[in-house]
């Protein structure tokens, strides 16, 4: 492999966005016959140098080779001409239309002005026999499965004679034998040549398929490694950027040992036993005892909010039970398990947390008025109390009630959210990536609450990609990897070490705890 | 300046100053415009007439305000209005005692009752079976018209019952009944939806639904009743329009009212993209739809054009109403401080 040139050599590539650098003096190679795999946390800068690569990035600096030759692509169209094709997460296709029309659409092969309809089928049955899809090029695109929809996408793709293909999360939305079909034809691509760059959360899907490896990480190039020469666990380390040396000194609390001691008196809150969701997260045994702080740690995608979701009514599970304070219960939605006082707080802010139009007020009742029902109103003396009461006990700026929430920072609109859902005085609460995206006082005030609020009962799944913070506040420590629970470790000497092995490996530890 | 600069960015700023420059007109074109009159207890004038003729629109807009605030919309509210008249109509015309209260009361009474059920369809298709509200409330716009011939039978019901009579002409303390019934409508709405949390619900389902359902909202619940709410306007407006009319007519009771009731929800300042809604705006832009009709005529616009006067007062409201203005003018106002700085410097 190392004797042949690389088709693509991008080097020193920086490109700035207002007020961040996203990628700083990146460099990345693919070689033909090879498939890469670019490697890196959320905001790592993947995707950024996947589209300086494809022309809708331009870089600010630093040189992109391809085939030898230095290029610029001013658009995607351009690099597609060049040879670079990519099929993104989400497949870019027209469901309407036939399979051919799929492959050939934009440059139908024309006769006297009119499309040649025999040549398109022609040439679209051929690209997949080619490929090995046995489907019919007539039929709906939309009568067939997401997966196959997918080959199709990279189908098109290779049939314009693309020497570089990208497939972003190709696999993120396929089952086990929809991705062993999807790798039996990256195989196949990359004897016929192809350089193929392959983006995945999976780090099994990674290791059975890649050939070398890039990591990102904040931006920075980590470095590029042949994928059997490079341990997991040390691609794990890579990717988190975490030195073992330099990791902060557990603070373990007086109070753990006096738990650890009577811990089989204290009652479960929550208790779920094969909880799970085809496509989602395998079924799993978690459990949430009074005044615990269970940590989900894993990978981006490995399942931690999906399981959480599952916990919560936010998602519907479709297998497993769940018994909350010892008696069966069914969170159908989330208003269900939040009669039941189960919070649920979104990672994702916007979308799934704050109401921007609406004031500071509106949003902290909200959820308390939602449960009280919309004919017993809190009476204006009693919301402002609360409003009051949230606003200086958590320090949010504006300190003024109607100021709308949109207006606010990122840190403050999480307090917002924090005061929204403690105003019901939650029995369970998950918080998933409560500190993603905020300042650090705002960070250690959080952590701190949490803390506070487990001494006082609550029960709390913190979930964040930050494994020092896990451990820190953890009393047990749920490790999910590939969309499964793989060990429920006891917070006792544990180590960011002794986590990211699991996370790597998958090691059945559980017989530890 | 800080008065006046409080006044102008009140979202209510242009649409009242719409009413009051079309007022303007009026007087200046019609200088007895302002002059009310009591005749046999019954107050006159062209200001009375306006809120007499703009009811039926403000009643419907008002419930419009309430879907659109959830990110709805209702296109069957002309047809619910033709329904509704069919079937008191139809009820009168088969009673034997059609003149009496209790007749009048009984027909009202059946075509709420079937408001209420259209309105039940109207919000299952959107809460329930999730389909896009301008598509599912189009089946009804369509289909209401032809159910509404299908209880006239096809023809003109003429309605000659004194008791009903009362809805489309009848006076309270010298205010027309049907001013009264908005004025009603108009306190029922704010008093449901701000004395209660309902207000709250609907606007924040409206600006995002999937947190509001996070934050432990039914939406559906909700959804059903804002839809029946304005079916319950239109079956009001419809009755009140039959009763002036004297007549049911299922082809053209109510036709294009819908498009008033968006346009003065609209120009009261509710944005079509759902969340925070103002029932005060509705009332001024309802106001300001029919002071327009008032306008033409008192000016002596062929009333033919009326339409294309209407659109371009929507168009001035609208413009003024947008964000790139307002952020033209706030430009404006900033290069002109600077500059009186630079001058004095």
């Amino acid at each position: 492999m190392s004797t042949t040139a690389p088709i693509v050599e991008m080097t020193n590539i920086s490109i700035t966005f207002p007020g961040v650098k996203a990628l700083d003096d990146v460099s990345f190679r693919m070689f033909p016959g090879e498939v890469h795999s670019l490697m890196g946390e959320n905001g790592a800068g993947k995707s950024t140098l996947i589209k300086a690569l494809t022309g809708v990035y331009r870089p600010d600096s630093g040189t992109t080779l391809l085939d030898g030759r230095p290029v610029t692509f001013a658009s995607t169209a351009a690099a597609q001409d060049a040879g670079i094709s990519t099929v993104y997460q989400e497949v870019n296709l027209l469901p309407n239309l036939t399979v051919t029309e799929n492959i050939v659409l934009g440059r139908e092969p024309r006769r006297a002005g009119r499309i040649d309809w025999a040549a398109c089928r022609a040439h679209a049955a051929e690209v997949l026999t080619r490929m090995g899809i046995d489907i019919d090029p007539g039929s709906l695109l939309s009568s067939h499965s997401l997966a196959v929809q997918q080959l199709v996408a990279i189908a098109r793709a290779t049939s314009i004679n693309a020497t570089v293909l990208i497939l972003d999360e190709p696999t993120s939305s396929l089952d086990a034998d929809e991705v062993k079909e999807l790798f039996r034809i990256i195989r196949k691509l990359k004897d016929d040549g192809v350089a193929i760059l392959f983006v995945s959360h999976f780090l099994d899907q990674v290791y059975e398929i890649s050939d070398r490896l890039t990591v990102l990480r904040n931006g920075r190039f980590e470095g590029e490694y042949l994928t059997n020469e490079l341990l997991r666990i040390d691609l794990v380390q890579k990717m988190i950027g975490k030195e073992i040396t330099v990791l902060d000194a557990l603070e373990k609390r007086s109070s753990d040992d006096a738990e650890d001691t009577q811990e089989s008196d204290i009652p479960a809150i929550i208790e779920a036993q094969g909880l799970g969701r085809r496509g989602a997260v395998h079924p799993a045994d978690i459990s949430v005892l009074e005044g615990e702080v269970v940590g989900f740690a894993g990978l981006l995608g490995s399942g931690r909010s999906e399981l959480a979701r599952l916990l919560t009514g936010i998602d519907r599970s479709d297998s497993g039970t769940i018994s909350f304070a010892g008696s069966p219960v069914k969170f159908r939605t989330p208003r269900r398990a939040l009669s039941d006082r189960v919070v649920y707080a979104s990672e994702d802010r916007r979308a799934e947390g704050i109401l921007g139009e609406l004031s500071i007020r509106d949003n902290i009742i909200l959820a308390l008025q939602a449960d009280r029902g919309w004919f017993r109103p809190l009476s204006a003396k009693r919301r402002n109390e609360l409003v009051d009461s949230y606003i200086s006990t958590l320090g949010i700026k504006p300190a003024n009630p109607d100021a709308l929430v949109r207006t606010l920072s990122g840190g403050n609109q999480q307090k917002v959210l924090l005061a929204r859902w403690l105003a019901i005085a939650p029995r369970l609460l998950v918080l998933d990536e409560p500190t993603r995206g905020i300042d650090v006082g705002a960070k250690a005030e959080i952590q701190k609450l949490v803390v506070n609020l487990a001494e006082n009962g609550m029960g709390v799944i913190y979930i964040s990609a930050e494994l020092d913070e896990v451990l820190r506040l953890s009393h047990r420590v749920a490790v999910m990897r590939d969309r499964r629970l793989v060990a429920v470790l006891d917070n006792d000497t544990l180590t960011t070490d002794d986590v990211l092995a699991v996370i790597a490996e998958g090691q059945d530890l559980e017989d530890a705890s | 300046m800080t008065l006046l600069k409080r006044i102008t960015s009140s979202k209510l700023f242009w649409p009242i100053a719409m009413l009051l420059a079309l007022l303007v007109i009026d007087v200046i074109a019609f200088p007895g415009f302002f002059t009310i009159q009591i005749r046999e207890g019954a107050l006159y004038g062209s200001v009375i007439d306006i809120l007499r003729n703009g009811s039926p629109t403000l009643m419907i807009a008002i419930g419009m305000t309430l879907v659109i605030a959830t990110q709805g919309i209702d296109l069957s509210v002309g047809s619910v209005c033709a329904i509704a008249g069919a079937v008191a109509a139809a009820i009168i015309l088969g009673s034997p005692n059609p003149d009496s209260v209790g007749t009048t009361i009984v027909a009202i009474g059946t075509a709420i009752a079937v408001s209420l059920v259209l309105g039940i369809w109207n919000g299952a298709l959107v809460a329930v079976i999730g389909i896009q509200p301008i598509v599912a409330t189009l089946i009804l716009m369509t289909a209401g018209r032809g159910i509404a011939m299908l209880i006239t039978k096809g023809q003109i019901i003429t309605v000659s019952s004194d008791a009903f009579r009362y809805l489309g002409s009848g006076v309270i303390f010298g205010v027309p009944f049907a001013v009264v019934a908005a004025a009603v409508t108009v306190a029922f709405a704010g008093l449901l939806t701000r004395r209660t949390a309902l207000g709250l619900f609907i606007e924040s389902t409206g600006i995002n639904a999937r947190a509001s359902r996070m934050a432990g909202i039914r939406a559906r619940g909700l959804l059903i009743l804002v839809y029946v709410f304005c079916a319950l306007c239109s079956a009001v407006a419809g009755l009140i329009l039959t009763s002036s009319q004297t007549a049911a007519d299922a082809n053209n009771t109510g036709l294009f009212i819908e498009l008033d009731a968006i346009l003065a929800v609209v120009i009261g300042g509710t944005s079509l993209m759902g969340g925070r809604y103002s029932l005060w705006g509705t009332v001024v832009g309802a106001l300001v739809i029919q002071t327009l009709v008032t306008t033409v005529y008192t000016v002596g616009i062929p009333p033919i054009v009326t339409m294309v006067f209407k659109a371009a007062v929507v168009a001035a409201v609208c413009l003024l109403q947008s964000p790139k203005t307002a952020e033209y003018l706030n430009a404006w106002r900033r290069r002109r401080v600077l500059r009186t700085e630079v001058a004095a410097s």
